[in-house]
């Protein structure tokens, strides 16, 4: 009995999560740079109606998450150019952002509310696909997850192994190094802050096209802020935030099928779990000053000044 | 034979808004020379090693390398051309790894996938044990300067710029650091060694050029003077005789320092180590020294922003105060004039009656039940402002508007209207305009005729030998007995200073001609 | 042809005060362009959303009620800003001061006494002071960023407020809806303006206004506050305790927004439920913001952002747009007040070559 529950169960959750892996790696790597940035759930939710509307205007799946990514991409120019180029505090921005971002994207989507789309197409190979249980859990799902898992892939290998990844994560470890040795830290940091909008905006685009092709006021509910919180989780890591997603994601599941099993923890204490594993994961990390140093970025939410 | 100069600079010079940085200045390195470049701070150095690194243009002059007339345009020139350094002040970061932190220093030709073994390379060639993998956290200060060391050689240079490498290394590595210097030496790389640590420049180096305010004083071959020549060629024979007069100072301690070991809170600070000395009543001691030996750190742990591990390092009158937080001693009769005007000492956006309050919350009797007596603080304020001349228009006007010269009067001021019993001052008058300089100096004597004591620290000698009536020198941390004034020559100070006598016998300083 | 910034020699201070105007102005601008490419005539928006809903008695004291957490919560995060303490979390701090507050009221809905009022205001502070000094404890024991953990937070206090609403709190007469017994009269604000829902609540604010800039001006705690955020250097060299005065901000800002929910739910809304506050918490960074960190301009600006959610209700009804345009403006409000402060510290330069000669 139990196992016709994982399947239903894991399918579930990835849907749940997948969102949360976009943002989060997207806001790794951004804050990898040295920016911390406050505006990712304003980023995800204009992604989901930039992704919808285009959704539901063109019935082209890949425009729509093409213009997921743009939508994302274009608030997170505003607060590149705010805070790199005008100086102005990281968080006082990037809460602005959110803020404009809730209010701007409900605007726009007071057309679209009620209006559906027909659900990105899923990956269908003959044989596997169908294949009840595993074979729809793995090779049965939409695009976008598995360019989420891509994407945690991509930024691994993009932040260990290449060049570019390690000059991101000096610019964030110390500017003024950086600046000395003669990188441009301003241009670095824009070109992260780009990407984690467009992350963030797939991620928000996920959920009006996947997991519910539908758009409503908010609909992202906060998601952002628990990918800001599972940045740290994951200590700066793409794979623990894939992970970390996933069994965060996966507390809301967890609370259903508990209490069908028999225990008896109200929904909410589950669900503030998460919350309070980050809190003691910041404070574990804050205090080993080794392990600190190993993955936060020591220049996180400080801006950077050219003297002269 | 090669007998190109690798390096010749002629007629060097810059300006800055009010004084000349570089005067005329001539240099010529030959291959495989290690070539000193001696001064104190403020003689030009850095700013002509900027030129040549292509970090700064020059008013006028040039610049021939290997034979040609050149413009360095950029660092990135400079390495191309050959010319590589190895600043004071690292560019690392500490959470990547050696062979990362090597990476980023170099070219992206230069650094492919066969940087590790490069990197072995080098290290074992050249006596610079570095291990890739490791994160440089975890490094000592010497293995990280072999980083930067590392980075210039894989470059090939042909002319290494070395600026005081040694201000914070331990004696083996400094030891370490001159035989991969040496063996540079003779494999024609040439060297431009900036210090003003005599006896390392007269083990190490081949000649020196020793710059004073700006100008060249000479170039000669260390091998053939004797520290003691170089010192006074560093600090000039000009040095006016203090016009004091005879005063007898009754030994009567006010603060005694006592086996005081302080360990820097500052990246790229200097530790104290065993510090002992006595002020006495009506007293000036002054301490000497180039900057970066140790005076930032010895001024909070006077202050009380660095408690003493024991707290009777620190005694005023027979008080132990190591343990005492700053009101604390403020309460007991300190006062401290930090080396930064603004940030330190007052706050550039606040009022100058507000900075008022700043170092006298506690002493004065300005809180009510916590709340501010404003009227009070006020009158506190401009009776500062009328007797220590301070010009401004109004009280109100905020602590960056006022000159250099004005706001140190006005923070000298506001701690000598308090009364203290002792006083410490760290660069009383740097940057400040001879009038006002003279005014403070004179209100520092006016205070001992009531029995304060006094602690200068001071780069600038003139000064401490004008008002001083003992003198200590403070080096790497450690502070040579103090002697008094009229007893020592410039001669032997720029020694101490250039950390030539050994402090253990200190005994000899009288031997020593 | 280049534009660059350059730093003032000194910061401008006339620009402290020119740039929220500045801001208002240029929001002003936007939002009627905006609203001009919806097809809505941007003069009737901005007249539905600004100015119809305080013409009328009835609208300013709803005005004022809004700006009351509001002001609150925004001076006590002033305080924290100046001393460079990030508490984001006011939100979360609101709710537990509701809990508390409410939750006393709860358990003695049966009392009548004068004293019940002013224990659920008191204990609404010691509710927010509570939730507040968690994240003070760990940034001063373990040097844990309190954006963070007051962020968390929130997030738990609100899950806290939904576990006790839909359970222990849940009104037993009430048909299982996750609301509490609605709040007898002892447990309920006086109003101020028969007819409206303006309670003493906004004198209270008020109140605490005047005696947080009192306290800024001419208390040390307050000179001791502004030094640390100016110039931290200065107030290690005065030695002022920095470990105390995140306690003091922290548990300052966390008690006037555990009050601002304690009185929420003793006034206009009369009742514990799931929802206690539309993002007061967060709106109030902006006040603090649009305030200049000034308790006096707190106030007019907390009055101001509580007239952009009337505005956005107002718009609703009249004008068929939906709700959200509130934190447009909102949020384009912080913007243009963030890029315009650029202003106060740096100015723009027109220069035609670039500068070669660099100072090092």
């Amino acid at each position: 009995m139990i196992i016709d529950l994982i399947i239903p169960a894991f399918l579930t959750i990835i849907t749940a999560s997948t969102a949360l892996v976009f943002v989060a790696i997207g806001e790794i790597v951004v804050e990898k740079s040295g920016v911390l940035n406050l505006g990712v759930e304003g980023m995800m939710v204009v992604g989901a109606i930039g992704g919808f509307a285009i959704a539901v205007i063109t019935d082209d799946p890949t425009l729509a998450i093409l213009a997921g990514a743009l939508s994302g991409m274009t608030l997170a120019l505003i607060f590149g150019l705010l805070t790199l180029y005008l100086y102005s505090n990281q968080v006082a921005t990037g809460l602005a952002l959110t803020l404009f971002g809730i209010g701007f994207s409900a605007l726009l989507g007071h057309k679209f509310v009620g209006l559906t789309f027909s659900g990105l197409p899923k990956l269908n190979i003959p044989g596997l696909s169908n294949m009840p249980g595993i074979g729809q859990l793995i090779f049965g799902q939409d695009i976008l997850v598995y360019l989420s898992i891509l994407s945690a892939i991509t930024v691994t290998w993009f932040l260990d192994r290449t060049r570019w990844g390690m000059i991101v994560r000096a610019v964030g470890e110390n500017h003024d190094s950086a600046h000395s040795i003669g990188f441009s830290v301003t241009s670095i940091r824009l070109s992260c802050i780009l990407f984690g909008g467009a992350m963030a905006g797939l991620g928000g685009a996920y959920l009006s096209l996947a997991y519910t092709p539908m758009w409503v006021e908010n609909m992202t509910a906060g998601r952002g802020w628990i990918a800001l919180a599972l940045v740290v989780f994951a200590s700066w890591r793409p794979w623990r935030a894939f992970f970390g997603a996933y069994l965060f994601g996966g507390i809301t599941i967890i609370q259903l099928y508990a209490q069908g099993l028999g225990v008896d923890v109200p929904s909410q204490i589950l669900s503030m779990l998460p919350y309070l594993a980050t809190i003691i994961v910041l404070v574990v990390m804050s205090r080993e000053d080794s392990r600190l140093r190993l993955n936060a970025p020591a220049c996180l939410g400080k801006n950077f000044h050219t003297s002269g | 034979m090669l007998t190109i100069p690798r390096l010749q600079l002629c007629g060097v010079t810059k300006r800055y808004p009010g004084v000349i940085a570089n005067n005329n200045v001539n240099l010529k390195i030959m291959p495989g020379e290690i070539h000193a470049l001696l001064g104190e701070n403020g003689a030009g150095k850095s700013t002509l090693v900027k030129y040549i690194y292509g970090i700064q243009k020059a008013d006028s002059g040039s610049l021939v390398w290997c034979g040609k007339n050149t413009k360095v345009t950029n660092p990135k020139m400079a390495r191309k051309m050959g010319i590589g350094m190895v600043f004071q002040h690292f560019s690392l970061f500490d959470a990547l790894r050696v062979k990362e932190n090597i990476a980023l220093g170099i070219s992206s030709k230069l650094a492919n996938f066969d940087l590790e073994n490069k990197i072995i390379n080098i290290s074992k060639r050249y006596g610079l044990p570095l291990d890739p993998d490791r994160y440089v956290y975890t490094l000592s200060v010497g293995e990280r300067q072999r980083i930067e060391v590392v980075r210039c050689l894989l470059q090939n240079p042909s002319m290494l710029i070395m600026d005081e490498p040694t201000s914070v290394l331990t004696p083996q590595e400094v030891e370490l650091l001159f035989r991969t210097l040496r063996q540079l030496s003779t494999e024609g790389v040439s060297i431009l060694y900036i210090s003003h640590k005599l006896q390392e420049i007269k083990d190490l180096c081949h000649t020196a050029t020793i710059m004073r305010m700006g100008e060249v004083v000479t170039t000669c071959k260390p091998d053939q003077e004797t520290p003691q020549s170089m010192a006074e060629m560093m600090m000039g024979k000009n040095l006016i005789a203090p016009k004091r007069f005879e005063k007898t100072i009754k030994k009567h301690p006010a603060l005694v320092i006592n086996d005081l070991n302080v360990k820097s809170d500052q990246s790229y600070g200097t530790d104290l180590k065993d510090i002992n000395f006595t002020v006495n009543r009506g007293e000036i001691l002054g301490v000497a020294g180039i900057a970066g030996n140790g005076q930032k750190e010895l001024m909070a742990a006077l202050s009380g922003e660095i408690l003493a591990e024991s707290s009777i390092s620190i005694k005023v009158e027979n008080i132990p105060i190591g343990a005492f937080y700053p009101n604390q001693r403020r309460d007991i009769g300190m006062a401290f004039v930090p080396e930064e005007r603004l940030g330190h000492a007052a706050v550039p956006m606040m009022s100058l009656w507000e900075n008022a309050f700043l170092s006298s919350t506690s002493k004065m009797n300005f809180l009510n039940n916590g709340f501010i007596r404003v009227e009070s603080v006020k009158a506190y304020t401009r009776e500062i402002i009328k007797k220590f001349g301070v010009k401004t228009p109004n009280i109100q006007n905020i602590a960056s508007s006022l000159s250099g010269g004005n706001l140190q009067k006005y923070i000298f001021g506001r701690e000598i209207l308090q009364n203290p019993r002792i006083i410490v001052a760290i660069q009383p008058t740097w940057g400040v305009d001879a009038g006002s300089a003279a005014a403070i100096r004179q209100s520092l004597i006016d205070l001992t005729a009531k029995g304060c004591a006094v602690l200068i620290i001071s780069q600038d000698l003139e000064e401490l030998m004008e008002i001083s009536d003992r003198l200590s020198v403070i080096f790497e941390g450690q502070l040579s007995p103090a002697v008094k004034t009229e007893s020592i020559t410039a001669k032997q100070l720029g020694m101490l200073m250039g950390g030539v006598t050994v402090f253990s016998e200190m005994g000899a300083i009288e031997n020593v001609c | 042809m280049f534009v660059r910034l350059e730093a003032r020699p000194t910061a401008s201070k006339a620009m402290v005060y020119q740039s929220p105007l500045i801001a208002i102005f240029l929001t002003l601008i936007i939002s009627m362009v905006m609203f001009w490419l919806m097809d809505t005539d941007p003069f009737l928006a901005v007249n539905a959303f600004f100015i119809e809903p305080v013409s009328t008695i009835d609208g300013v004291a709803e005005l004022l009620v809004k700006a009351t957490p509001l002001i609150l919560i925004a001076l006590g995060l002033s305080l924290g800003f100046k001393a460079n303490v990030w508490n984001i979390g006011a939100e979360g701090q609101l709710t537990l001061g509701a809990i508390f507050g409410g939750g006393l009221a709860l358990s003695f809905f049966d009392v009548d006494t004068p004293l019940l009022l002013p224990a659920m205001l008191f204990l609404g502070i010691l509710g927010g002071m509570f939730w507040a000094a968690i994240p003070a404890f760990l940034k001063i024991r373990y040097n844990t960023n309190e954006i963070l953990t007051s962020l968390m937070l929130t997030y738990v206090g609100l899950l806290l407020l939904s576990y006790l609403i839909h359970g222990p709190l849940r009104d037993p007469d009430g048909f299982n809806f996750p609301e509490s017994r609605l709040f007898h009269d002892s447990a309920l604000l006086p109003i101020i303006i028969e007819g409206s829902r303006l309670h003493i609540g906004f004198l209270l604010a008020l109140f605490i206004a005047v005696l947080t800039w009192m306290f800024t001006i001419k208390h040390i705690i307050g000179f001791q506050i502004r030094v640390i955020g100016l110039a931290p250097a200065a107030a290690s060299f005065a030695g002022f305790k920095q470990k105390k005065l995140i306690w003091i901000t922290l548990l300052f800002s966390g008690g006037t927004a555990g009050l601002a929910g304690a009185l929420e739910v003793a006034g206009p809304i009369g009742q514990i439920v799931p929802v206690i506050s539309p993002g007061y918490g967060f709106t109030a960074i902006i006040v603090a913001f649009l305030g200049r960190l000034h308790p006096l301009g707190v106030v007019l600006a907390g009055i101001l952002m509580a007239l952009t959610y009337l505005g956005g209700d107002a718009a609703q009804i009249t004008m068929n747009l939906p709700n959200a345009v509130t934190g447009v403006f909102q949020g384009m409000l912080l913007f243009f007040l963030l890029a315009s402060d650029v202003l106060i510290r740096y100015r723009f330069k027109i220069g035609l070559t670039k500068k070669e000669d660099s100072l090092g």
